[in-house]
């Protein structure tokens, strides 16, 4: 039980939060932008590397770079849209879920590009594990999940006491009624890019701290973002953190060997947001939580 | 003819030789997205189905430990066609009733889990060693002959492939599919059983795919579960066809022919560069395609050569309009 706690348990909250944090934007960009917004992993790699880059240029601890790396992420994200997704708006959404796709080889390969294939990591050597009773806690665990928690309780600020975010939760609920009454959509749009961007520079910081940070991090979390996100129901903020905690949750909860064996062999473990996306898509593509589906 | 005339010829052939096959995955995604509106995002999954599919039946030993079965090469490519056919049926019984955005992230998915299965089942691929010494049909001949007639080959193929489809696309069936894609519930009010369409243009493109796959084994020799990097194939496939002209066969050809070209012309002016930029030219290369993409879908969406509707007859009897699909 405690090796359960220990092994799967912690390591699936910690990447929940992660996946949560990825998948907020998404859903939302998914709701107001209507479409699936494939760049959305590579975003988050490179808001990984900026929070690397400004926290070895100003040898700084990773966690004081974030709001460096917010910053660069979002205006990454602004540019991306103003030259890619903008001038496809008018057309029919397909094509900006191709265009998002050639977005994400294209971050992929300025990452390789300024800071080359090889992998990086935020620090280096082991600390010893904060030890509470039975348990035993990873350092970096207690930050991120921390941390995560407070980013959630902003955002939360953010979407229910500011104009800004109140005009993005009407617009992804109603699309049209918010239009006639007179919410100015591109202004929302540029909201809903920095609101997703910051929440993916968060999230590559807390991947790399937790992993490596390396060129193929983002895409590998790509099928995990969009389970949460159809999860939650798109459109659905708080549905996406619930959705991001599950699939975590289920990934690592799925390889736990019993009686040695497990449900899914360690080697099959991205099959499992996989399989909780189709398994959602086909009986309640709302989501848990009643999203929209388009 | 001296020899760096006959260097510049063999790279022709090496250039044609996989642009056709490209031309064949192609030809695959324009049955899917370019007749029937079906959003694959999983083409380096059908491909890698079929390469592997191929390589396992014509291989003289998959590892020391598995022998092969050394069946002849015609064998491995029906094998390699019908396992991603099958694999297609059960996957779009599954998929095929999502619509576009969603087909395409279920889509990524089955495309990560066939690299997954590929990877991982070293019982069956030998896993991430991969499978050597798959043979090549004409090898056998002398030096350039070997390479021309494989180029012959894959041009044989194409045009088999092309003359399918041209016949379906100007069939009754080909109707049905461009009614699907722009306009499905109309298709369904006229009476069409629209997920069973869906469902054969899923298959017959995902097959194409596999066949791509099984002739691109058996061009390169070697295969590994790293010659089919997810995005890069799905993508490169996907430039191929928007820059062609989805909805046009010949599109699905001219496109490939093209951006590998132009792929592979960027390499030769990289391999001039000094090697320590080496490795970044070839990043470069990945961001100027993505652009290109980009700068296509915004100034000629309808590709180099837009779709044509096949002319209609007066008479409907001649088309065979006659609502027999």
């Amino acid at each position: 039980m405690v090796e359960l706690i220990n092994f799967y348990l912690i390591p699936g909250v910690v990447l929940g939060c992660i996946y949560a944090l990825g998948a907020i934007g998404l859903s939302l960009v998914f709701g107001i932008l209507r479409f699936a917004h494939f760049a959305h992993g590579d975003l988050l790699a490179l808001g990984a590397y900026f929070a690397l880059a400004f926290s070895t240029a100003l040898s700084l601890p990773a966690i004081w770079a974030l709001p460096a790396a917010i910053v660069a992420t979002a205006a990454a994200a602004l540019l991306v849209d103003r030259l890619f997704y903008r001038p496809l708006r008018a057309s029919h959404s397909v094509a900006t879920v191709i265009a998002s796709f050639g977005v994400a080889l294209m971050i992929r390969s300025v990452i390789q590009l300024v800071w080359g294939p090889q992998d990086y990591v935020f620090e280096s050597g082991i600390r010893p594990p904060v030890v509470i009773g039975a348990f035993r806690f990873a350092e970096r665990h207690i930050y991120i999940v921390a941390a995560a928690a407070a980013i959630i309780a902003l955002l939360h600020l953010f979407l229910t006491r500011t104009r800004a975010g109140k005009a993005m939760r009407a617009m992804s609920d109603e699309p049209s009624l918010a239009r006639v009454s007179g919410i100015n959509t591109e202004r929302v749009v540029a909201w809903t890019w920095i609101l997703a961007a910051a929440l993916l520079a968060a999230g590559g910081l807390f991947l790399g701290l937790d992993t490596q940070v390396k060129p193929q991090m983002g895409f590998n979390l790509i099928l995990p973002m969009f389970a949460a996100a159809i999860l939650g129901g798109i459109g659905k903020p708080y549905g996406a953190i619930a959705g991001g905690l599950v699939v975590g949750l289920a990934e690592e909860l799925a390889t736990v060997p019993i009686g040695g064996v497990s449900v899914v062999p360690p080697s099959y473990k991205s099959a499992v947001a996989f399989v909780i996306l189709v398994a959602m898509l086909l009986w309640r593509p709302t989501g848990l939580f009643r999203g929209r589906v388009f | 003819m001296s020899p760096e005339l006959y260097g510049i010829m063999m790279y022709v052939v090496g250039l044609l030789t996989l642009g056709g096959i490209y031309a064949i995955v192609s030809l695959g995604l324009n049955v899917q997205w370019g007749f029937t509106g079906l959003f694959n995002l999983g083409i380096a999954g059908f491909f890698a189905v079929g390469a592997y599919a191929s390589a396992i039946l014509t291989a003289p030993e998959i590892s020391s430990r598995i022998p092969g079965l050394q069946l002849p090469i015609v064998a491995g490519l029906a094998a390699a066609t019908a396992a991603s056919g099958l694999i297609a049926y059960g996957i779009g019984r599954m998929t095929l009733k999502l619509q576009s955005d969603y087909l395409a992230i279920a889509t990524i998915g089955v495309g990560e889990i066939l690299r997954l299965f590929l990877k991982n089942e070293a019982w069956l691929t030998n896993g991430a060693l991969g499978i050597s010494a798959i043979p090549r049909p004409f090898e056998r001949l002398p030096a350039p002959w070997d390479h021309f007639a494989f180029l012959a080959f894959v041009a044989v193929v194409v045009a088999i492939v092309y003359g399918l489809l041209e016949r379906a696309r100007r069939a009754p069936w080909g109707r049905v599919m461009r009614a699907i894609r722009d306009n499905e519930t109309a298709a369904r009010a006229a009476g069409k059983d629209t997920m069973r369409f869906r469902l054969e243009a899923f298959v017959v493109g995902s097959m194409i795919m596999g066949l791509g796959g099984a002739v691109y084994a058996h061009y390169v020799k070697f295969i590994s579960p790293e010659a089919f990097e997810p995005m890069m194939t799905t993508f490169i496939v996907w430039v191929m066809l928007v820059a062609g002209g989805s909805g046009n066969n010949r599109g699905a050809i001219v496109g490939p022919l093209l951006v590998w070209t132009i792929w592979s012309a960027t390499e030769f002016a990289t391999l001039r560069l000094p090697p320590e930029w080496a490795t970044q030219a070839a990043y470069l290369r990945i961001f100027l395609i993505g652009l290109a993409l980009q700068i296509i879908l915004q100034k000629a969406p309808r590709g180099l050569l837009p779709e044509r509707l096949p002319a209609r007859t007066s008479d409907p009897a001649k088309a065979g309009g006659k609502g027999t699909a």
